[in-house]
């Protein structure tokens, strides 16, 4: 406590001192500082160079990335919003709108892991609700260091707790994700979080003020001190030494999800009732954010009474009011005439509500000491996002991507022993997900651990089953994005796609989360370029809008930048949901079979960086008529119930994803005419594992063969060992203890 | 005429739809009562759905015993009607001295969130009144604070008179005796951890919650 009382001393007293640098200890570059006093034609003050510089962070800007999102492709017709709101929304029929974002937390969680964890989770759930959506689950995709480390250990158990803390309790499901251990992320775990909402098609509403003399209400928590210039401070800068993480760490906002339960409820009893003309939910940069988008994207004006707002101590600062990130807090429009209503249904859920502001016309955001009263900041609302820099960093490949690519992984020495490498591949995730409730609201027919998540869609107002279903993966690959970031994305995309496909489903939209390290290196902007480009080149084949995205700089620490990471979100329907989807265990007597073509490279698999530390050379050609093909023969196959079991060949290959299906299920599995290590072990894409009741065989073959899909009979799923002829043999018992144990022991051998 | 079950909302209840949905899925009707209420209305039966009431601050249950329509829910036990309570709703129970004993965190401090076989022990209870001692039901469970304490003599007098309701086949919460429910000596007061509604639908992977509801609505 003494420490955070001197750190936050400092913090302020700093922002006093009338320094030259003040812009620069808030995080803005002299430039930027000077195109401020450009727009208002006169230096600014505190609060208002506070302001500006949690408002043109990278976090909130995106002034490094949106010169490059733009090649996304966004547009479909049942897309109904897209990228730039709080949220993407699709159209999923029967008068069903869905609310889909992802976020990251990782700075936080790397300082504070439960509490950045749980805030992660706070904050994307009001991105969802603020569309009007129901948040009805919520998705994590984790990435540590190794499971060796005391550190990365405790940010890990720290990051599982906090959503599972935060998640649970608050009432959303927490539905699927992954989790990876990599010493990539020893020093920047990466923690993105997914959420999905639900709403009646025609109640979609969004975030912007209108109608002069309106009111800005502030619902929920008091303001603290908590997480003033998390976004600046936080968020958009490298990692030093561990002593200044420490120091950041009041930086880090604390979580109250009872409070954000009652929020939700409030809020959406606010928008039942239409007493709301527009709602914005309080993240990165807090008021500030709030008030100046609201307006800016209703094309008016704001005048905030700073002394209105709730506080949590006494002595807060006009810029702490306007800048904090205390959590569990959202400014809702409302008209005077409905403002009593309004006030009643906030009381009935105990969530505290208090008008703070007023819609103005004319453009300024004013910040008032009493709404008529002294002002002490006034500013173009609009400045603050339509006028943030915008840069185009510069790029190049990394200076031996010729000698990189040339050193594929094909060269590697073969295993001595293979069945030692497959197992050290091994690790079952369900000691994270048994902490999450992930059955709540009785729609979740195929939970954690899947390919893909599979929801049942019910009407969000009347209850009422549609019979259809949504299918849902969070999904990343570092190791392909390391080898290349442009085909690794590319790949990564693809695999979502068929990861839908092994449940049935065909994909509707894409967000995505965008990890990567410092963008002040052309090396870390090449690989951003590139990924974006290999997302847009793969979503373009598919046809699947980006409806939304986060991006996540400066993962970096003491120099060390994080592999490329980009997290694919990707939401699918299933047309008729009657019946559960196979899954991964496969019944003694099943026929195994591997549908698409074969593949024996190795660069950028999981065996090849575990064995070796090895991520060069150029990963398999992906196809996207052969995946197109493979991936509508799997959700044919799945929809007509022609498959007793299914699972896509992703990372660890071949030999990972059958002894995956022989754990979950305890059967055993002899196969044949898997012919080297190379087989067993590549990433190929364009490729499932499926189990075939005998008598189905030669329908699903006919089936392939019709689409022009190769199969390969592989094996009989059957007995107490697991054996691949004159390559392995193994009892079950070796695998499924070394299943059981939880984390897998080589991605992280250096 | 179907039986009309009365569904407590507290703020941070989160499956009160859920029981509504299976409740009315099985031929009942599920209405929601808020908490700030006195009085029941028309209702045949009272669960207390599972959730965090109150974000379980202090103590799981530990405010929503004080909530206004809890003296609702006592008076309407006395009188022999039917009250469950779901996970949280039973640690309400306790907290209300409806049920003996007490729920602690679970054995190995971590939340859990997993399918659990249970065996029926007595079908004097409200929920178990159409099934046979033995039968197993496939259920999952749902908490942290699961793990059923009491006192010997407590443990005595719920064996002696047939008020353990359900046991867990594979205890994953450590509690006494593998309690997973419990019962009032009237068998009208049910308390358990599992989550009967979230098995209650073909496509969830089983239905031997409905069986239980069943019960509940079924009457006399």
């Amino acid at each position: 406590m003494f420490g955070l009382l001197c750190v936050l001393t400092r913090w302020i007293s700093g922002l006093f001192e009338m320094s030259e640098s003040l812009h620069r200890s808030l995080g803005l570059t002299d430039e930027e500082a000077e195109a401020i006093e450009k727009i208002l034609n006169r230096p600014p003050n505190h609060l208002e160079l506070a302001m500006y510089a949690v408002m043109w962070s990278e976090h909130c800007s995106y002034k490094s990335s949106r010169l490059h999102l733009r090649r996304l492709p966004t547009e479909a017709p049942w897309v109904l919003v897209g990228p730039g709101e709080n949220a993407g929304v699709v159209d999923v029929g029967d008068g069903i709108a869905a609310a889909i974002r992802i976020e990251s937390h990782n700075h936080p969680s790397a300082i504070e892991p439960y509490q950045g964890a749980a805030t992660g989770v706070g904050g994307i759930l009001r991105d969802i609700f603020t569309m009007g959506a129901r948040p009805v689950a919520v998705m994590d995709s984790l990435r540590f260091g190794c499971p060796d480390d005391p550190r990365s250990r405790w940010i890990a158990e720290g990051v599982v707790s906090g959503i599972s803390g935060y998640g649970n309790a608050v009432g959303v499901p927490t539905v699927g994700g992954e989790t990876v251990f990599d010493e990539t992320y020893a020093g920047n775990p990466l923690v993105n979080v997914l959420c999905l909402g639900l709403m009646p098609a025609d109640r979609l509403v969004l975030g912007r003020a209108s109608g002069e003399g309106n009111l800005a209400v502030l619902l929920g928590s008091s303001t603290g001190r908590d997480g003033i210039g998390g976004v600046s401070v936080l968020a958009s800068a490298s990692f030093g030494d561990e002593e200044r993480e420490a120091e950041k760490r009041p930086s880090v906002q604390v979580g109250d999800p009872f409070e954000e339960k009652r929020l939700i409820e409030a809020c959406l009893a606010l928008l039942d009732a239409g007493l709301v003309v527009g709602i914005q939910d309080l993240g990165g940069a807090g008021l500030t954010c709030a008030t100046s988008e609201t307006a800016s994207r209703g094309g008016v004006g704001m005048d905030v009474d700073v002394s209105a707002v709730p506080r949590r101590e006494p002595g807060m600062e006009p810029f702490e009011v306007l800048t904090s990130e205390s959590q569990e807090r959202m400014l809702a429009i409302v008209s005077p005439d409905g403002l009593a209503d309004a006030l009643a249904i906030c009381d009935r859920w105990d969530v505290q509500a208090s008008v703070v502001g007023r819609v103005t016309d004319g453009g300024q955001l004013r910040v008032c000491e009493g709404l008529d009263g002294h002002v002490l900041g006034e500013l173009p609302a609009a400045s603050l996002h339509e006028d943030a820099p915008l840069y185009d960093r510069s790029r190049r490949p990394p200076v031996d991507w010729d000698e990189a690519r040339a050193d594929t992984a094909d060269q590697l020495p073969p295993p001595g022993n293979v069945a030692a490498d497959l197992l050290d591949l091994l690790a079952d995730p369900s000691w994270v997900y048994r902490q999450y409730d992930h059955m709540l609201f009785c729609n979740t027919v195929v939970g954690p651990g899947g390919d893909a998540t599979v929801l049942r869609l019910k009407h969000p107002a009347t209850g009422l089953d549609t019979g259809r279903g949504l299918a849902l993966t969070a999904d990343g690959n570092h190791r392909w994005c390391a080898v290349d970031p442009r085909a690794g994305t590319a790949m990564t995309v693809a695999e979502s796609v068929l990861n839908l496909a092994c449940v049935g489903a065909r994909p509707l939209a894409l967000v995505n989360c965008l990890n990567f390290g410092n963008p002040e290196h052309p090396e870390i902007m090449w690989q951003f370029s590139e990924a974006v480009d290999g997302m847009a080149e793969a979503c373009d084949a598919f046809g699947i809008p980006v409806v939304g995205g986060n991006v996540s700089l400066y993962n970096e620490s003491n120099g060390y930048n994080i592999d490329p990471t980009p997290v694919i979100g990707l939401l699918g329907v299933i047309d008729s949901l009657t019946r559960i989807p196979p899954g991964l265990a496969w019944p003694d007597g099943g026929r195994v079979i591997v549908l698409g073509p074969g593949g024996t490279e190795l660069s950028g698999s999981q065996w090849a960086a575990a064995t070796a530390g090895h991520k060069r050379g150029v990963l398999p050609d992906l196809d996207y008529e052969q995946h197109r093909r493979v991936a509508g023969l799997v959700a044919g196959l799945v929809a007509d119930d022609r498959l007793c079991a299914v699972h896509d060949i992703s990372s660890g290959g071949l030999g990972v994803a059958l002894a995956e299906m022989a754990a979950v299920s305890g059967v055993g599995f002899r196969g044949a005419r898997i012919n080297s290590h190379a087989e067993l072990f590549s990433e190929a894409p364009s490729r499932v594992v499926a189990a075939v009741d005998p008598e189905l065989l030669p329908e699903v073959e006919a089936a392939a063969a019709a689409t022009g899909v190769a199969v390969a009979r592989i094996g009989l799923a059957s007995g107490d060992r697991f054996s691949i002829k004159g390559l392995l043999d193994l009892e079950m018992a070796a695998i499924t203890d070394r299943w059981c144990s939880g984390t897998p022991v080589s991605t992280c051998q250096t | 005429m179907t039986a009309k079950v009365g569904v407590v909302v507290f703020p941070g209840s989160n499956c009160e739809h859920d029981v509504v949905e299976a409740v009315d899925a099985i031929g009942g009707t599920g209405e929601l009562l808020w908490h700030k209420d006195c009085h029941l209305g028309d209702v045949d039966a009272v669960v207390l759905p599972g959730g965090f009431a109150h974000g379980d601050y202090l103590r799981t249950g530990a405010m929503a015993r004080f909530s206004p329509i809890m003296a609702a829910v006592a008076c309407f036990a006395r009188d022999g009607g039917p009250v469950v309570g779901i996970c949280n709703g039973f640690q309400i129970l306790t907290e209300a001295q409806m049920l003996p004993g007490a729920l602690y965190k679970n054995q190995g401090l971590r939340f859990l969130c997993q399918p659990t076989m249970l065996e029926v022990e007595s079908t004097s209870s409200v929920l178990t009144r159409e099934l046979v001692r033995g039968d197993q039901l496939n259920i999952p469970i749902n908490h942290f604070e699961g793990n059923y304490i009491c006192s010997d003599k407590t443990l005595a007098e719920l064996r002696d008179n047939n008020r353990i309701v359900l046991t867990y086949m594979d205890n994953p919460n450590g509690a006494t005796a593998d309690i997973a429910g419990i019962c009032s000596e009237g068998g009208n007061v049910v308390g358990l951890m599992p989550h009967p509604e979230r098995a209650a639908h073909p496509l969830l992977g089983s239905t031997d919650g409905a069986l239980l509801l069943k019960g509940l609505i079924s009457g006399d």
